[in-house]
């Protein structure tokens, strides 16, 4: 009996494989990823993080695009243009369509304007509050700005658009704001233009693209299906690449490189991301924290600084702690996004310059501060402190190192902790792609409470020059003017030695042999790249 | 017995207050959730916000009483990171975890009263010596590394297992169970074997010193004075008698296996409520922590509330001295 029943439901099994096998499509391509983050929300406008926009990129588009080198190109915008110094005027793509059949227009465009910019948005900064949104035409949406303001569609890569239509049928007009106690249809949801749709959705477990069959633009890849797990645990990530279990895997622990790379099935694509990592000192306090000089604060004097600088060789951290894969840097900006990077060269460490510097500024014995450090978010973060410390160590500083994970790190050091930190390793990307997001949220004086500036200025260094700079080149529409601006203000932060420039941390993805994926040195990864044998 | 009961009840309330006391005041310490909610260039305002919306504002008592009255009503809150339901998303991750647990324990049940028994048979023999070597590396090796180490060989090497997640599940009403497909039966290999093998060991090395022990009592000796066979001595009488503190101690570690899942699932990326667990501790999601907290306290206290009822009923001399003796 048993015996037969088994038989039967083996029967049932065959058969039902074979009908699955015969209803996939002979070329369906499916690509199995996995990231150590999950996709948390599937709102666009909830949380301003780059693994996020990556993976709502395949579903959304914005009205401009990056492409493989993060140049702007036109997205759902074919053109756009400057008619008045302070009106933007951009030309919509005609014929294009959401996944779910309705057309797209200047009305979905105010929509979404609007709805990036609400309350409960992350992404609020997309669209500021003073600009107005006017619908010309159709097919035409003019963007008013009160100063002129040549970047105000740089980030619009990571604007995406959303119906209108959509949200309101669906009861999503307001965006889902990242603390939002209930979920959203359009946090489990989405409906864009883009290149995919979503299948199936299940928060930190498993999520479904499949290709849009009425996709308007064309797509490099060959990818049908992708299927997104998040892996968490490094080593189990790199085991599901090497067993073939995955084809793309983001990121590679460093010291897993070599081992991918010997594997037969599995490649790993390094190259420099665009996040910089640097060194901050508290430049406000009367006295250091977890310091033995009491009494005053030797952050304040230049020659401290610099002999801090000097201190640190960042060569040795590339090859005894980055495996030769970072890129050290003198500025404060990823190269990728200041075409004038290449004039900047990085001062040669110094530890003897750095031992007098220190007796001169009236520490001949050095002194002792506490560093704050994070241990988990960015690529060896901790060892990078480690190594520092170490450095400091021989021209005569005790730093006291507090290295703690992410969670503590950041509830302690950001403006709602109450800047506690004295001394701090941080990595900035910025999210704008120009240097104007550097110069005024980290290098820009935080002393006015009426105004964002600085807010992430750690240490607090302030120099008033440079915020007059930073403020002429948010306003200047000449490139190359405006150019030569930043790099007048990159100059006066070097000068005052306010910050330490690491490095570039390394991009480290890993791919099957089978997989083709160009790295975006802003470590998106995007898969309607992908070409998959 | 009524009496007992209530008894046992009211010491479960305490059970749990004292489990929320003291994880709302370790979540102080955890970091700042609003952190993990949003981005880094986030303004400060919006952060603010967000603050005040999660009601992390008020004071650390009112927010423990905000927290215990509504708990009461069977509300745990939204998960910070998923901005679901916590009772959904623990009642989503229930099954995964029970069905790994299940598949520990009868793994570990089943070889290790096999080998315990072969162990205390063959004693002195190199098989036995051989089995307990093998026992302690198996006591001593911490999960993670087992776990590892079985996916380096099976998963990576030889390919024959998946390395991580549950493959296909089937839904049947709200219960997803990986029983009834090929790929997310042998998703469960590894991760029962990895989680079972403390427990195999433990039954191993029971089994064996109690069946040792029963083997010296007098009536094994009657049993062979009878002409009995050997199997029947061994499995018909010993094993019986040796099985019942196997019992108890397996349905204790089933707490802990449900319990301590944590590693395991972390290592093999198994969507159950240790991961989950691990994941929220990361993120700084305290709704999540405090009910899988006040979940492993209740799992613990029912357990021990069923062992303790199942004593005085098998263990009549148990009774008399609670009960029957006043």
């Amino acid at each position: 009996m048993t015996l037969k029943g088994l038989t039967i439901k083996g029967a049932a099994f065959g058969l039902a494989a074979m009908l699955a096998v015969l209803a996939q499509p002979a070329s369906a391509v499916t690509l199995r990823y996995a990231n150590q983050g999950d996709l948390k929300s599937l709102d666009p406008y909830t949380l301003n993080e780059t693994t996020t926009i990556a993976h709502h990129g395949h579903v959304f588009e914005g009205l401009t695009k990056r492409d493989k080198n993060l140049s702007i190109i036109p997205g759902l915008a074919e053109r756009w243009e400057l008619v008045e110094p302070t009106r933007w005027r951009f030309h919509l793509r005609r014929n294009v369509k959401f996944s779910d059949g309705t057309p797209f227009n200047a009305d979905d465009v105010i929509f979404s304007a609007e709805r990036v910019r609400a309350p409960g948005s992350n992404f609020a900064t997309r669209v500021p509050a003073d600009v107005k949104v006017e619908k010309v035409d159709d097919y035409t949406v003019d963007f008013v700005t009160p100063q002129p303001n040549p970047i105000l569609f740089y980030q619009w890569d990571s604007w995406y658009i959303m119906s209108k239509s959509w949200a309101e049928k669906n009861n999503s007009v307001a965006p889902t704001p990242a603390a939002a106690t209930t979920p959203t249809f359009a946090s489990l949801n989405a409906m864009g233009t883009g290149p995919y749709t979503i299948e199936s959705h299940q928060p930190g477990v498993k999520t479904v693209f499949k290709r849009n069959p009425s996709y308007w633009g064309k797509i490099d890849g060959n990818i049908d299906e992708i299927v997104f797990t998040p892996i968490a645990n490094d080593s189990t990530r790199v085991s599901a690449l090497l067993s073939g279990e995955v084809d793309v895997i983001e990121p590679v622990p460093l010291q897993d490189i070599n081992r991918v790379n010997a594997s037969q099935n599995a490649t790993v694509l390094t190259g420099p991301e665009v996040r910089v990592i640097f060194l901050g000192m508290d430049q406000v306090r009367d006295e250091l924290l977890n310091s033995n000089v009491k009494g005053k604060n030797p952050f304040k004097d230049k020659r401290v600084r610099e002999a801090f600088f000097k201190a640190i060789d960042v060569e040795v951290i590339k090859s005894r702690v980055m495996r030769n894969l970072s890129s050290p840097t003198a500025i404060m900006v990823g190269r990728e996004f200041f075409d004038l990077a290449k004039d900047f060269t990085r001062e040669k460490p110094d530890p003897e310059a750095a031992k007098k510097l220190l007796a001169e500024a009236g520490y001949p014995n050095g002194f002792e501060v506490g560093m704050n450090c994070p241990s988990d978010r960015y690529v060896n973060d901790g060892d990078i402190c480690r190594a520092v410390i170490g450095m400091l160590a021989r021209v005569g500083v005790k730093v006291n190192p507090i290295i703690e994970p992410k969670a503590q790190y950041f509830a302690k050091v950001l403006k709602s902790g109450g800047y506690n930190t004295s001394f701090y390793l941080l990595g900035w990307t910025v999210g704008s792609g120009d240097s104007h997001n550097v110069l005024y949220e980290i290098m820009g004086c935080r002393n006015d409470p009426k105004t964002s500036r600085g807010d992430t200025n750690l240490g607090g260094y302030c120099n008033p020059k440079l915020d007059a700079l930073t403020d002429k080149v948010l306003v200047e529409t000449d490139k190359a003017k405006r150019d030569q601006m930043i790099k007048e203000a990159f100059q006066i932060g070097i000068d005052d030695y306010g910050y330490i420039p690491i490095h570039q941390q390394p991009l480290v993805w890993g791919t099957s042999k089978k997989v083709k994926l160009p790295q975006r040195a802003d470590n998106q990864v995007r898969l309607e790249w992908a070409t998959k044998e | 017995m009524i009496a007992f009961l209530i008894r046992r009840i009211i010491q479960a309330v305490g059970v749990f207050l004292a489990v929320g006391l003291i994880a709302f005041s370790m979540f102080r310490f955890v970091g700042d959730p609003v952190n993990q909610i949003v981005s880094l260039d986030t303004p400060y305002e919006e952060r603010v916000k967000v603050r005040a919306s999660l009601g992390l504002d008020d004071p650390l008592p009112v927010q423990i009483l905000r927290y215990l009255g509504r708990a009461v009503q069977g509300d745990f809150g939204i998960s910070y990171q998923f901005r679901q339901p916590v009772s959904a998303i623990l009642a989503e991750r229930a099954p995964a975890t029970l069905e790994l647990a299940l598949c520990a324990t009868i793994f570990a049940l089943g070889f290790g009263i096999l080998l315990g028994v072969i162990s205390a048979l063959t004693r002195g023999s190199a098989l036995a010596k051989t089995l307990d070597a093998v026992s302690l590396i198996g006591i001593s090796l911490p999960t993670f590394l087992i776990g590892i180490l079985l996916i380096y060989v099976f998963s990576e090497k030889l390919q024959w297992l998946p390395s991580f997640g549950r493959g296909d599940v089937v839904r049947i009403g709200g219960w997803s169970t990986g029983f009834l497909t090929a790929s997310g039966l042998r998703a469960l290999v590894l991760p029962s074997i990895t989680l079972g093998l403390f427990q195999l060991t433990l039954v191993m090395r029971l089994v064996r010193s109690e069946m040792l022990e029963v083997l010296r009592t007098e009536y094994i000796r009657f049993a062979r004075a009878r002409g009995l066979k050997n199997r029947a001595v061994y499995f018909g009488h010993a094993l019986k008698n040796t099985l019942i503190p196997v019992i108890t101690i397996a349905g204790l570690q089933l707490g802990s296996v449900i319990a301590f899942a944590i590693i395991t699932e972390t290592v093999f990326q198994w969507p159950g409520m240790g991961f989950l667990f691990l994941q929220a501790v990361q993120n700084v999601d305290i709704p999540i922590m405090a009910a899988y907290l006040l979940l492993v306290a209740a799992i613990f206290v029912a357990i021990n509330l069923v062992v303790d009822i199942l004593y005085s009923v098998v263990d009549p001399r148990l009774q008399v001295a609670t009960g029957k003796a006043s």
